[in-house]
């Protein structure tokens, strides 16, 4: 109840139609001429200091890149992307390798703490001292445009054995690691988004938990899309060794312009033998204006493979902005009783468009998976639930489970639920439940007459609705997640 | 106090009521009685604040603050409470956390604390114990599959809980049993105070056994036709309303 208190204050608290993250800030940028080109690939790769293999990896997808074509079986529209017309390279000019918080930008700083995110270890150490969870610690990987700015709790972290650090480090610093996994679970020829990703990468996470370890804290990253006209093409990768565990939470802020600005990511995750990973997303990136003007274009490829058996993936994400989405949390399960699961919030209002889901692949024996997915489409938005489970031959006992409701508010959006199903072994159990449900005027009237607001009303509703999704995530995040559920909801009634 | 003055109201071009007048004091029950479609139920939803309807011309105030114009959850937090003649269901959101949110919801309107917990739940405990709510159905999403007596009876509970300065209950008496209806009519005669006053919309005298009216309206055509006393039900129940409806078309 005092969370949906909060969120309710927290609604009332900011002016309608104000994307809160939409401030611009004013940082130098150290950036590459605009548009793409080898010589581009070339001068991203030589800015990082990268060895030749590597920037033959990267050459290599920009020619693939530049035979594939944009897919088009998504259930979005915009006008086509002018690939020349962007910057692919934006890094803020004072951060050329900080060594500690005191060698950031301070502006820099100030960006991050606008955005609410701790990157003092001290602060957030003061921050989360709280007796229903004791010396509850989040190290925090920041990263501005295309350049990771800070990681926190590195020291302690280190200790444990375990790899947390911007991507462009483990390069120099875990070669071996990064070599053997990059490109693993998403091949540079995957789809056209992952391949010009490969090409033009600039930074993002990589965390290596080595056997046995449980990671000692949540891991955290914060990506900021800053500069104008700048594509953000982050690459995390994730690799849980024999027996680790770790919870990874990735968060996503964008100034409000008029343009749009892409944003394809890829994200890469290895679980080894026993190993389980549980990636979370609070996704909210700025999502256009009222009249679906501007906004970020969300074209993401996340793909975890289950290799070793027993292993475990867990994605959870709650996706409130974007102008459009086109993502899908997917699991490979290759090992033996492996575990695959989706646990998937997605708000769409105003204008915007959401095609996300997930793929459940199953490749060994007694694999199971689990579905979640909740969407909720308000004002004039299209909200399509994609998911693909399929059954190799060899996968036998595979089993699935797929729960996919959707809640609409109003009488001008759309939800749809498209279901691949496809099993190529007879002893495979897929069960899929779908259900559609609305919040009627009168619904809302009934409730204002109990003297609640139709917001207060709607979020009491859409909390109800989201619940089961929210205890998936870290409880920090499950706070800021159902406050950002309730803000991207606003102006969707009365 | 609620006074109605002069409320002509139209729903889509068509006219519903008529110069609507009425007052009802403090403390007094006040009974609507009428035939069907005659607008019983367009009162009360103007009244707390549904937007289908235009409002052509009139005043609505309650305790002296006019009401047209706020919001519906203003109106509430302003002590008007509206049971319905068909509850709604709120799918997903248990009974329990429903109320406390109205219920804060309301003290923070008019600029009160929140309830402690203890406090509200033994607040409903007494409230669900007097009408014979049992606990489990609280946890249960409010109204999602309840009977229709049970919704009634859900309705009455937060009237009791929300302690609103007016009461309108919109035919509450329909789908009850002669048990509950009893029950319900306890409940809402314990609320009965010296300050708070109630309009009561019913088909049936039966009602008005349990919850003695101060006076009693017939109401035909979008307007007050008669008014009498606590007797005039009984009498309506021998002769329906034929002769209002033909000296309305007379
Ligand atoms: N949304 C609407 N559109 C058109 N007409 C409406 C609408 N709502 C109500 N009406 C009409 O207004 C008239 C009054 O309806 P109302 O529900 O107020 O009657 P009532 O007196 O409560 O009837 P009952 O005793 O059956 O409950 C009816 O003729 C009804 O059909
Ligand atoms: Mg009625």
């Amino acid at each position: 109840m005092a969370a949906v208190q909060e969120t309710v204050d927290r609604v009332k608290s900011i002016d309608v139609s104000e994307y809160k993250y939409g401030f611009f800030s004013d940082i130098e940028a150290d950036k590459a001429p605009k548009g793409l080109s080898e010589d581009i690939v070339r001068f991203i790769s030589a800015k990082k200091n990268e060895p030749a293999w590597l920037t033959e990896w990267r050459l290599e997808a920009y020619r693939r890149w530049l035979t594939m074509r944009e897919p088009s079986w998504a259930r979005v529209n915009f006008p086509p992307v002018d690939y020349q017309d962007l910057y692919y390279y934006s890094a803020p000019k004072t951060a050329a390798g900080p060594k500690s918080l005191d060698e950031v930008d301070p502006e820099l700083l100030k960006v991050y703490e606008k955005l609410g995110i701790p990157l003092k270890e001290q602060e957030i150490l003061a921050g989360v001292q709280n007796p229903d969870v004791p010396e509850r610690k989040i190290a925090v990987d920041a990263v501005f445009d295309s350049v990771s700015v800070v990681t926190t709790f590195k020291e302690e972290l280190s200790k444990a054995g375990v790899v947390f650090c911007p991507i462009s480090e483990a390069v120099h610093t875990h070669p071996e690691l990064v070599r053997k996994y990059l490109g693993s679970v998403v091949p540079t020829t995957d789809n056209y988004y992952a391949t010009l990703n490969s090409a033009v990468f600039s930074d993002g996470s990589f965390v290596y938990i080595p056997p046995g370890v449980r990671c000692p804290m949540e891991l955290s990253t914060y990506f900021r899309i800053n500069e104008q006209n700048t594509g953000q093409f982050e690459r995390t990768l994730i690799i849980a060794d024999k027996g680790a565990y770790v919870s990874y939470l990735e968060g996503c802020t964008a100034p409000k312009r008029d343009e749009n600005q892409l944003h394809a990511a890829v994200v890469e995750l290895i679980a080894h033998e026993d190993a389980e990973i549980k990636y979370s997303t609070v996704q909210n990136w700025y999502p256009g204006d009222a009249d679906g003007k501007g906004g970020i274009y969300n074209f993401v490829t996340k793909r975890g493979e289950c290799r070793g058996d027993n292993s475990k993936i867990s994605w959870t994400q709650v996706e409130t902005g974007s102008a459009i989405t086109w993502k899908y949390p997917s699991c490979v399960l290759r090992g033996d009783n492996s575990r695959g699961e989706f646990y998937s919030i997605a708000i769409s209002n105003g204008h915007q468009q959401v095609d996300s889901g997930t793929k459940m692949i199953h490749l060994g024996k007694n694999t199971t998976s689990r579905v979640i997915s909740k969407g909720i489409s308000a004002g004039k938005s299209q909200n399509t639930y994609r998911g693909q489970i399929s059954a190799h031959r060899k996968a036998t006992g595979a089993r699935n489970f797929t729960n996919c409701d959707s809640l609409l508010i109003g009488n001008s959006c759309g939800a749809h639920t498209v279901p691949y199903i496809e099993s190529k072994n007879p002893s495979t159990q897929f069960e899929h439940e779908a259900t559609t449900s609305k919040i009627s005027e009168d619904q809302l009237f009934y409730c204002q007459q109990r003297g609640l607001s139709a917001e207060e009303a709607t979020a009491l509703i859409v909390n109800g609705f989201v619940r089961d999704v929210l205890q998936q995530l870290p409880m920090e995040f499950a706070v800021e997640a159902q406050k950002l559920i309730a803000i991207s909801l606003e102006g969707s009634v009365g | 106090m609620l006074e109605v003055k002069n409320l002509n109201v139209s729903i889509g071009g068509r006219k519903i009521l008529n110069d609507f007048t009425l007052t009802v004091q403090d403390g007094e029950v006040a009974a609507i009685m009428g035939p069907n479609g005659t607008g019983k139920s367009t009162l009360s939803y103007v009244i707390a604040g549904r937007k289908d309807y235009t409002v052509e011309s009139g005043e609505v105030l309650l305790n002296g603050v006019e009401l047209l114009g706020l919001e519906p959850d203003v109106r509430a937090a302003k002590g008007l409470f509206l049971a319905f003649q068909y509850p709604l269901e709120i799918p997903g959101v248990a009974t329990m956390t429903f109320l406390k949110a109205a219920l804060n919801a309301q003290r923070k309107q008019r600029g009160e604390d929140e309830i402690s917990t203890p406090d509200f739940m033994k607040r409903v405990k007494e409230a669900g114990d007097r009408l014979g709510i049992k606990p489990d159905m609280l946890k249960r999403a409010l109204n999602v599959g309840f009977s229709g007596g049970e919704k009634k009876r859900m309705d009455i509970l937060q009237m009791a809980l929300l302690e609103p300065s007016f009461g309108i209950l919109d035919e509450t008496d329909s789908g009850l049993d002669i048990d509950a209806l009893k029950v319900v009519a306890e409940g809402v005669n314990s609320l009965r105070t010296p300050k708070r006053g109630f309009l009561v919309i019913t088909h049936y005298q039966r009602l008005l056994d349990y919850i003695v009216p101060d006076t009693v309206h017939v109401m035909a055509q979008g307007r007050i036709v008669r008014t009498g006393g606590k007797e005039l039900a009984l009498e309506l129940e021998q002769s329906g309303y034929r002769d209002y409806m033909a000296e309305e078309a007379a």
